[in-house]
This record gives structure tokens, sequence and C-alpha cells, in this order.
């Protein structure tokens, strides 16, 4: 009893900041999401219902949109995100998996190699946006420069403002961000498997391809698709890279470029309020789904 | 791992070589650009004919951006975050690593749900709460919004750090009339060290990176954090982006960071795998 109660004392701090910072603020979020409260004055708003989730100009009910709901600037947001989302994490982990397995060989350098990997995901997402954003520029951009200098093409591409290449802009920069995150824990992964299994594969003569794909990602898939579900619910989050390569144009915008847009640059809290816990309930389905699927379950040791 | 046919080897080195290069040579690139000015920037070429210290001093000058001072609120903002949630996380790690008490499961649980939490989610609970509190446009009040991502990995990584440690330790400690305060800060604040430095460090990086928060509860120019001031850099006119500027102020913001990592990269490897793998 007495160790409870010391229990409790030493969690209360933490408990206390955590209910205040995600338990009070998600409580008002869910509150402001049936008002059609205004930034300006946050004590105005009045309770609506579920206007702003069904109403005539709600999310899901627009009526505005006469060329169907995915025309809407919401349905863009949720098709740019999931697009976003599936493809980046796909390319980050077939990528992510072939640096782990590089990594995980021995040989001369090794270490200097994992050293520059790391690189790309010490730097802040802002600066890679701005330095891709650069790179990437339609006139004076150095990658443009390649392009056109080996013949690839006539001529010179807006790699960030053309509405057909921004999104796979944005994927591309991504997955150059987040290659180290993977390979990481992959290499985590594979440094945990038996030796002795290899050798007596080798001792066999089986094939090197054949060993991948029976006994190295049978044995490493927990810790891969526990990977995998962390970086596709962060996809599914995107804000800041997309909102400064693009400038959050209505091209490339994201769920939760929408939410900020509509909240604070818009002053529409309610509105904005249901659309951010819309875009909850959708990457909380998504994460359910994908766990079921890929028949893994999170969190395991949580006695 | 003995014998490599030579075509392996090759393939090898060169594959090794090509994730060098496109690792490093971004970086590299915003360097070079950061040190021309004027038309040398339209110049593709990585090392520049002229080195100009320029866009460094312009940003310290005044006139545009007060960078200086974005530069000590993300200081500032960064290792209070730190503080913070270290000490919150230490607290909480004993009691969730060490004591069996009923309902701890599903806490620890709360716990991880908060940080696959996005965002948005509470960002207009979190707009009025820090309004309420007089922290809105104030630098060092982003720390509080900051724990909603920094609390639950700090709190992870420690818990499974603490369940390590071994129990003849703290039952030593006890039989000297150890309560449980001195426990943790004298017993085992010793040993936590490799933990504390990792999860810090990862702690920082999160805080000194953020924008979101940063620019949706800052408007006030003197109060930036440097990510925020970053995307804000303008030229003189609308047609004229400042390249060599924004580079040098992202070099300045960078350069830290990645000597930390590299510094502490074992730490930080293992940082990272803990508090997702086992998360």
């Amino acid at each position: 009893m007495q160790r409870t109660r010391t229990a409790w004392l030493f969690l209360a701090p933490m408990l206390v900041a955590m209910l205040l910072v995600a338990g009070w603020p998600l409580a008002r979020t869910l509150w402001f999401s049936v008002t059609d409260t205004n930034l300006n004055d946050l004590a105005a708003g009045r309770f609506v219902g579920w206007q702003n989730y069904f109403g005539a100009y709600g999310l899901f009910g627009n009526a505005g949109y006469t060329e169907g709901f995915w025309a809407g600037d919401w349905g863009i947001s949720i098709a740019n995100t999931f697009k976003f989302a599936v493809v980046s994490v796909l390319l980050e982990t077939a990528i992510g998996l072939g640096v782990a397995l590089l990594l995980n060989q021995e040989f001369r350098g090794r270490a200097l190699v994992r050293t520059a990997v790391l690189v790309p995901w010490a730097i802040p997402t802002i600066v890679s946006a701005k330095m891709w954003g650069w790179m990437l520029n339609d006139q004076y951009g150095v990658v443009n420069q390649w392009l056109v200098d080996w013949g690839v093409v006539a001529q010179k591409i807006a790699f960030t403002a053309e509405p057909a290449y921004a999104l796979w802009t944005v994927v591309a920069v991504d997955v150059w961000k987040t290659i180290p995150f993977m390979a990481l824990l992959i290499l985590a992964a594979l440094q945990t498997l038996p030796r002795d299994i290899y050798e007596a594969a080798r001792v066999d003569g089986v094939h090197p391809l054949r060993v991948f794909w029976r006994i190295t990602l049978p044995l490493i898939r927990l810790p891969l698709m526990v990977a995998v579900v962390f970086r596709l619910l962060d996809a599914l989050r995107v804000f800041d890279l997309i909102f400064v390569l693009t400038s959050n144009s209505s091209a490339t915008i994201s769920m939760s470029g929408f939410v900020r847009r509509e909240m604070i640059d818009n002053g529409d809290l309610g509105f904005g309020s249901a659309a951010a816990l819309s875009l909850t309930a959708i990457i909380f389905i998504t994460a359910v789904l994908f766990l079921r699927a890929a028949r893994v379950r999170l969190a395991e040791d949580t006695r | 791992m003995s014998q490599r046919s030579t075509a392996a080897t090759v393939a090898l080195y060169a594959a090794a070589a090509l994730v060098v290069a496109v690792s490093v040579y971004p970086f590299l690139y915003a360097l070079a650009t950061s040190f021309k000015t004027g038309t040398a920037l339209f110049d593709a070429r990585l090392w520049p004919a002229e080195v100009t210290l320029r866009n460094y001093r312009q940003l310290f000058e005044g006139g545009g951006q007060p960078f200086g001072r974005h530069l000590l609120n993300s200081i500032v903002v960064a290792t209070l975050t730190v503080v913070v949630s270290m000490l919150l996380a230490i607290s909480a790690s004993y009691a969730l690593g060490r004591i069996p008490f009923r309902g701890k499961g599903a806490l620890l649980l709360a716990i991880l749900a908060v940080s696959m939490f996005p965002q948005v989610a509470v960002l207009s609970g979190l707009f009025e709460l820090m309004q309420a509190l007089g922290l809105y446009d104030r630098a060092p009040g982003l720390v509080l919004p900051y724990l909603i991502f920094t609390l639950p990995f700090t709190v992870w990584v420690l818990t499974t750090f603490m369940r390590g440690l071994p129990v003849e330790l703290e039952e030593a400690a006890i039989m000297d009339g150890c309560g449980p305060v001195r426990i943790v800060f004298q017993v085992f604040m010793p040993l936590l060290v490799p933990a504390l430095v990792s999860t810090g460090l990862l702690a920082f990086i999160g805080a000194w990176n953020e924008f979101l928060f940063a620019l949706t509860f800052v408007s006030d120019t003197e109060q930036r954090t440097v990510p925020v001031s970053i995307s804000l850099i303008t030229g003189a006119t609308a047609w004229e982006v400042p390249w060599g500027s924004i580079m040098a102020a992202s070099v300045i913001v960078t350069v830290p960071l990645v000597a930390l990592v590299l510094l502490f990269q074992q730490r930080i490897v293992s940082g990272l795998t803990a508090g997702a793998v086992k998360g």
C-alpha cells in the first residue's frame, strides 16, 4: 500500500503535465468542433451540433462541391496525404532495408558510411525543405542544371510549383530525410539475428536471395512492421515539409495543412477542430486496419 | 562473412559510395551556397570561386530579422524542454519501472497513444490554453506544448531502462534507510546517465526542429524560433529569394545538431531503437 502511494506520488507531476497539454486541449478541441468558434473571440462560439461535419458547408456534406467530395479542398487534402504517406513509406521501407543490409555487411569504412547515413536525419525538416527547395529551383537549381546538361530534359522543371510534380517532389525529399531512421531500425533488428542459421545456409549452398526471402525477412518481420507503423503514423500527419517546400498550395495541401489553414489563416476554429478530429479518426482507423492486416500487436510488453 | 567475389566487392563499395554521396551532398551544397553571393549563387559548381562571409554577417546585422535573437530563443526553449521533460520523466519512470501497481499497463498504453496523436488534434485547445496562461507570443512558453511530444518517449525509454537496473541495488539502499527520492536521484541517477544523454538529445532535437506550434503560438517577430525564422526569410523584393542568407541560416542551425548527432551516434541509435521498436 505504501509502495502504491509512492508510485502515484512519483507519477503525479508527469500526469498533471500530460493532462494539461494533451487531455484538456483534446477535450476543448472536441467541444470547439461542435461550435462555430472564431479565432478572434474564443468565448463567443455557439453550439451548432454536427454542422461542421455534415452541415451544408460541413466536411462531409458540402453541397458546394458540385464535382463531388474529392474535388473539394478537404477531399484533395485527404487524397494528397494518403498518396504521400503510402508512396513515401513504401520507398523508405524498401530503400531503408537495402541500406540496412549494406550496413550489415562487413567492409572497410562501414563506420564512415553509417555516420554519413545519419546526416539527413540530423538536418531539421525546415532546413531540408529549404535546401532541396534551392537545389530543385526551377531556374538556378543544381538538379535542373544536371538534367539539362545530361540531356535528360530539354526544359527546366518547376519541381515545387508544377502541380504534376510537386507532391512527388515532397515525397522524394521525405524519403531522403527518413531513410536513416528506417535503416537504423532495420539494422538493429538484423544484428539480433542468429549467425549460425546463415552459416548453415551457406554450407548447404542456399542461394543468397532465397536466404533473404525465407530466413531474413520472416525473422525481422515484426520490428519491420513496427517501424512501418511508426512511419505511417508520422507521414499521415505531415505538415512542415509540404508547408515550406510547396507553400501549402492546394495542389499539395495535407490534412494537417488543411486544419491549420482553416483554424489559423481563416480563423474558423470550430470547423478546423472538426477537421482535426476527423483527421485523428482517419489516422486511427488506418493504423488499426494496418496492424490487423500485418498481424502485429503493438506494445506487447506493457505488463 | 569471409570470401566475397570481386564483383560483389565492387558492387558493395559502389553502393556504399552512392549512399554516402546522396546523404551528404545536399548539405555540402547548402554549405557552398552559404559562402556565395550575387551572381556567383547561380554557378552550380560545389566550390565557390570566391568565398565570402557576407551572408553570415548580414544575418546578424539587423535590418531584416533579428536572427541572433531567434537563435537564443531556440536555445532557451530546447534546453528548458529537455530539463523539464527529464525531471518529470525520471520521477514517473521510477514508478512505472520499479513499483508494481494496478492500472500500470493502461497508463503506459495511454502514454503511447499520446505519442501517436497528430499534433493538430490539440492545436485549438492548446491555442486557448496558451492565451489563458499568458504564454501566447512568448518563446519560453513553447516548452509547455513541446512536452506533448517529448514526454511520451522520454518516459517510455527511461521506464525500459529503469526496469533493467539490478534489484539488489535498490534493496541495499532501502536497508541503508534511503527513501525513494534518494534512491532515484542518488543511487539510480548515475546509472541512468547513458539513457538520459540519448533521450535528452532526442528531446533537444525535437524541440529545436519543431515548426507547427512555434509558427502557430508565436506571431511576434522577436519571439520566433529558428525554424520559423528560416521559413520566413525573404528578400528585399518579392522577386528575389535570398538563397545565400537562407542557406547561411540553415547551416548555423544544422551544424551544432549534426555535430551532436555524430558525436553521440552510438547512443542516439540505441535511443531510437529502444524508443521505437519497444514503444
